[in-house]
């Protein structure tokens, strides 16, 4: 932390007022509530439509303003820090929000599936070990085939760490404003992206028309599925953010100097990366 | 709402005049404004809340059940804790760090001024639909509020109806505005202070709140991984807490504790901070060891998330775990020590008086200190098998979350009112308030430690005859605890309305720190250019 920041005088950015933040707050009241009614048999699933409208038209409206604001010159260095700051540590949370799962992964496969042996109740076949492919005649674990990690799984690492590397080869051209390159790097990060989420939704398929294997599939199901499916999320929300901030650059609106957005989206895909990582070895491979 | 709009409007430089009325409040972007909505919101909350529980206590005058069928008990009972702690007493903290935390360290706004305004105004919606499937419910539709407990443990909550729906939509809400806040708190400390304040100088409410901040950074979001769990489990077919797919219902215990210790400290953390400041003005002294409050504050940080499974020694633990957990828990107890020694040896020997703020922080002391010993006594593995689960873990949690916690607040509220508002509250009603809630808030708890460890269970609408005396004194200093609220809210109320004599800049004799060299009430963009400290 260094305690030096040169201002004093010059005096911070606060926006006026602004009717996004309120709005944004009712988008997401509308769509958790039609969420509840709908998981309840009471709304139809459309009914979270204008929730998540609401949500989509604020996004693009406060952006926007931010956008603009920067583009007018507002923001110095002392915002800058402020955007940097709030991005490293949201990144944090999200970390958090993906150690719950991975601690709930270890959980199971350490403790709770071993322990159920000692109690005998599952069902005769039962065997206690991971993966908890199903032999037995059980509601809750029906017999599947546990995925791989060898095929598509092996080809998606390699396409995120691909990844890795042109965000950040456009991440150096952008340091040496060279904006061929950059607009190259960032091209091929959303095409990996966007490649890899295919190959993901290839796997579902997979796992769902010839492996048996369910989000209903035992805990293994569970773990598989809630895991990779939060990281596929986080890739698509990740791949959006470097396509737009990709529309940008192409209008001309980053420099060597600033481009705090470029780097959130870069630091975001870092992540969204290493989280793949962990899902490769503790969910495909061992 | 078309587009167009988007780009007509979105400019700054009309900084001053925003709108008014009503508009002011839903689109502000000012640190004071969302401090204000935070503070009305939790007091609100607080008085629903607090009427949830009188109506438990009402059926708890007696034993056999009177006026208040399980199915219900079991709803007024989780909702009753739930909005206490997410929507009473976290938005009070959020609302003084909103309020304080720019005048104290010299800076003109929160540094996320938008991100400020959403975080509240998710709360309001989270409340509703905490809420609304117990209002609907006394209307005769659904099945009513969640009814798991505050800890919506499974297989209870996996199993029980829509509440407990809504309760993890309205968690998720409040935890994504609780992240948010929390961001923009750790960025406003780090980013924001005035030139030459370092961090060795914050102010001790800003050290609390940065702890408190990285908590919620940490945790919330495996509350939040627990909670979607569940309701997958619910109703999509997984089998987390599930034993018959391999899952385990004790894996939510530790999920959940996992950010449910934190959370007690995430309560706190900012009331340490800021009862310094409250024992320094009023001793007219200077804070005694301010260095050792710090590593006290980071060491009770660390070490509350390492400490989460002494929620649930009885469910079952190897016996390593049992130790480990046992001894880092009352570990804790060291530093708090240390915070305790620093409070009272500040007001040692000062020259005292007893202003209804100093009056409340004084009885925090007193009481949380109860309430911290007697969670020393549950630490302790052995004796945990005798009182877990029983009233005296509900006369513990309340020693510390309503004399810790709300008496804190309140404390913090009286000293602050006069620099927000420009006018003295009624020192009179003060007074008449803290003895009101003193006696009676002991009259309420203190029974319970005894009928708790006499065995009687929590969360039971009925009970045995022999705890009858001490459940009649507890119901009756209940209803007498919550009325002696109303002369708070009316005191408060009347404050804000401009009643009361001006208050000068600095309001307290002794007052310190930069908050108190601004008019009161501030005016409403301050600090700009910042202070410089030396
Ligand atoms: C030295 C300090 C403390 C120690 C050693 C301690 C220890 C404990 C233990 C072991 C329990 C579990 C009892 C059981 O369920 O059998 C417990 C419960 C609880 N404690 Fe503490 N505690 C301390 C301070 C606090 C503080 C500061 C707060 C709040 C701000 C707090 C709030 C709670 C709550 C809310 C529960 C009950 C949760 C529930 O089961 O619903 N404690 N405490
Ligand atoms: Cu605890």
């Amino acid at each position: 932390m260094s305690d030096s920041h040169a201002h004093g005088a010059s005096s911070y950015y606060v926006p006026s007022h602004s009717h996004y933040p309120f709005t944004l707050a009712l988008g997401l009241f509308a769509l958790a509530l039609a969420a509840v009614f709908n998981m309840n048999g009471k709304v139809p699933g459309w009914a979270m439509l204008p929730g998540a409208a609401v949500i989509i038209y604020v996004v693009v409206g406060w952006f926007g303003d931010v956008i603009r604001e920067n583009r007018s010159g507002t923001f110095k260095g002392w915002e800058d820090r402020a955007f940097r700051l709030g991005m490293l540590y949201f990144i944090g949370s999200e970390v958090m929000f993906f150690a719950a799962f991975f601690g709930a992964l270890f959980y199971v496969r350490q403790l709770a599936v071993p322990d159920l042996l000692s109690f005998d109740m599952l069902y005769p076949t039962y065997e206690g070990s991971w993966p908890l492919a199903g032999k037995g005649p059980s509601d809750a674990i029906p017999a599947f085939t546990p995925m791989g990690a060898w095929g598509l799984p092996a080809l998606n690492t390699g396409l995120l760490l691909t990844s890795g590397v042109t965000v950040t080869i456009a991440h150096w051209a952008l340091l040496r404003d060279n904006r061929t390159w950059l607009i190259l790097g960032l091209a091929a990060t959303v095409l990996l992206g966007a490649a890899f989420m295919a190959c993901q939704a290839v796997e579902y398929h997979h796992a769902y028309t010839e492996l048996g294997l369910t989000l209903g599939s035992g805990v293994y199901g569970s773990t598989f599925f809630m895991l990779t499916g939060f990281h596929g999320l986080h890739v698509t929300i990740g791949a959006i953010i470097l396509a737009v901030v990709l529309g940008r650059t192409l209008k001309g609106h980053f420099s060597s100097k600033d481009h705090f957005a470029f780097e959130a989206a870069a630091w975001y895909w870092h992540f969204v990366d290493v989280v793949w990582l962990g899902l490769f070895v503790f969910v495909y491979w061992l | 709402m078309s587009t167009g709009s988007i780009a007509a409007h979105g400019h700054d430089d009309h900084a001053h005049h925003g709108p008014t009325g009503l508009a002011r409040w839903l689109f502000t972007t000012n640190h004071k404004d969302i401090g204000t909505m935070y503070l009305m919101f939790s007091m609100i909350m607080f008085l629903i809340g607090g009427s949830l529980i009188l109506s438990v206590r009402a059926e708890l005058f007696q034993p056999g059940i009177q006026i208040i069928q399980p199915e219900l008990f079991n709803q007024l009972i989780g909702l009753h804790a739930l909005v206490m702690i997410f929507a009473a007493l976290m938005p009070a903290a959020t609302g003084f760090a909103n309020w304080m935390l720019p005048l104290q360290i010299g800076a003109p706004d929160m540094a996320l001024p938008r991100l400020n305004n959403w975080g509240f105004w998710l709360l309001p919606p989270a409340g509703t639909i905490l809420l609304m499937p117990l209002v609907l419910y006394l209307f005769g539709i659904g099945t009513g509020g969640a009814d798991a407990g505050w800890t919506l443990y499974p297989p209870l909550s996996a199993q029980s109806g829509w509440g407990i729906d809504f309760a993890i939509l309205a968690l998720h809400l409040m935890g994504i505005s609780s992240v948010m806040g929390s961001i923009n708190v750790v960025v406003t400390i780090l980013n924001m202070r005035a030139p030459g304040m370092t961090m060795m100088k914050l102010p001790m409410f800003a050290w609390g709140w940065l702890m408190t901040a990285f908590l919620l950074i940490a945790t919330i979001p495996v509350l939040a991984g627990a909670i979607t769990m569940l309701l997958t489990d619910r109703h999509f077919g997984t089998h987390f807490f599930d034993a018959a797919g391999g899952g385990d219902p004790i894996l939510f215990q530790h999920l959940f504790w996992f950010f449910g210790h934190p959370e007690v400290y995430i309560l706190l953390l900012p009331i340490w901070g800021f009862i310094p400041h409250i024992l320094e003005t009023f001793a007219r002294k200077p804070m005694y060891g301010y260095k050792a409050q710090v590593w006290s504050l980071v060491c009770i940080a660390a070490l509350s998330v390492i400490v989460w499974a002494h929620h649930f020694f009885t469910a079952g633990m190897p016996v390593q775990a049992l130790i480990y957990f046992m001894y880092s828990t009352m570990s804790i107890s060291v530093p708090l020590a240390v915070l305790f020694f620093c409070w009272i040896a500040t007001i040692w020997r000062g020259s005292m008086t007893f202003e209804t703020p100093m009056l409340f922080a004084l009885g925090f002391i007193i009481l949380f200190g109860i309430g911290g010993l007697t969670g020393l006594v549950l630490a302790d593995v052995a004796a945990d098998a005798q009182y877990h689960h029983s009233y005296f873990v509900v006369a513990h949690f309340h020693y510390t979350l309503f004399a810790g916690g709300i008496m804190g607040v309140m404390a913090g509220v009286y000293y602050w009112l006069p620099k927000m508002t420009g006018h003295m509250y009624s020192e009179k009603l003060g007074k008449a308030h803290f003895w009101l809630t003193v006696i009676s808030f002991n009259l309420t708890f203190m029974p319970q430690f005894f009928v708790g460890l006499a065995g009687m269970p929590r969360r039971i609408p009925d009970y045995a005859l022999q705890f009858t005396e001490f459940n009649v004194i507890s119901t009756i200093g209940a209803f007498a605890l919550g009325l002696s609220q109303l002369i708070f809210v009316y005191n408060v109320v009347t404050t804000w309305r401009g009643k009361g004599e001006k208050a000068t800049d600095g309001v307290w004799e002794g007052s310190k720190g930069l908050e108190w060299q601004l008019s009161s009430p501030p005016p409403h963009h301050s600090w700009d250019p910042q202070p410089v400290i030396k």
